[in-house]
């Protein structure tokens, strides 16, 4: 698919219940909509303070590195970091939305190559790089990324997913 | 050539003992909370927990071990997460999950030594059913 790529940017985090509301209505997608390269929608994220903060809470993992800029530098870090399971989070969501409600996530991994700095854009990118039939199930295995913003890829992983078709 | 080992027999000792269960009740306010940590305003992890949750879902006993263990590496990060899933996990399920050190090793990293450990864990719904595998590994260094 040529063209310009859709890119949904989530600039500084506005009231949740707010985003809730004015979401578009998803699109399904389908296997018959894909090929081998076709790209996912991009994502740009820009996790603050308060959204690690939010998530330490939310998963438990308080180490410091994530909101404590004092203890980061400590540890020999420039400042304070992204939770790499939280930019995984991010891959997440770009994949299940383009998945829409009918598509399934089977398998989500990711490796932490890089760090993600907090107030900074977190660029998020996947690319379909096998498409295929197993056991009756349509499915296909997706590239996921993230980049900070000297373009470094920050997170690298792959999805697995089961799509809905027309037939 | 090769750097002393920091894999003590405190660390050996806990190699593919399983620990666990730790038991989870999935409250709709939990699912909320998270999703609205991660940022993720799709109406369905209302209801049911996003891909990433299992994270929440921390068996602690052999994490507290691994991180707290008396060896020189004070630094921690986490190195790579993998998630397959079988069921979905709903608000209203009791999650059981179990954790295991599965492997340790040891490179000579940029900074000195640098410690791998590699995790699994299953986590179990209220009907015995396996509703998430998951693989992660933590780095010290």
């Amino acid at each position: 698919m040529k063209g310009k790529k859709q890119v949904t940017r989530y600039k500084k985090q506005t009231n949740f219940k707010v985003q809730v509301t004015i979401r578009k209505k998803m699109t399904q997608l389908y296997y018959e909509d894909i090929q081998e390269g076709s790209e996912l929608p991009g994502m740009v994220k820009y996790p603050t303070t308060m959204q690690l903060v939010k998530y330490a809470g939310a998963s438990g993992d308080y180490y410091q590195i994530h909101y404590d800029k004092d203890f980061a530098i400590a540890n020999g870090l420039s400042g304070v970091i992204v939770h790499g399971w939280l930019t995984l989070s991010f891959l997440g969501q770009m994949v299940t939305d383009w998945l829409g409600e009918r598509g399934k996530l089977l398998k989500l991994n990711g490796s932490y190559r890089g760090m993600n700095k907090v107030h900074e854009d977190i660029i998020c990118n996947g690319k379909v790089t096998r498409k295929y039939v197993e056991e009756g199930k349509n499915l296909a295995r997706v590239e996921i990324w993230a980049e900070n913003p000297q373009g470094e890829k920050t997170v690298t992983g792959t999805a697995v997913v089961a799509l809905p078709t027309r037939a | 050539m090769e750097a002393d080992s920091v894999i003590t027999e405190e660390l050996n000792s806990l190699l593919n003992k399983e620990f666990g269960p730790e038991v989870y009740e999935i409250e709709k306010g939990m699912l909320k909370k998270f999703a609205e940590a991660i940022n993720d305003p799709n109406p369905r992890w209302l209801e049911e927990a996003p891909p990433t949750f299992p994270a929440a879902l921390v068996p602690k006993e052999l994490l507290n071990k691994l991180f707290n263990a008396d060896i020189p590496l004070k630094r921690l990060l986490n190195g790579s997460s993998e998630l397959e899933y079988l069921v979905p996990i709903k608000a209203g399920d009791v999650i059981s999950v179990t954790a295991k050190l599965t492997r340790l090793r040891q490179v000579k990293g940029a900074e000195g030594p640098t410690l791998f450990m590699f995790t699994e864990m299953t986590y179990t719904n209220q009907r015995g059913e396996v509703a998430v595998k998951g693989k992660n590994t933590y780095v010290k260094y």
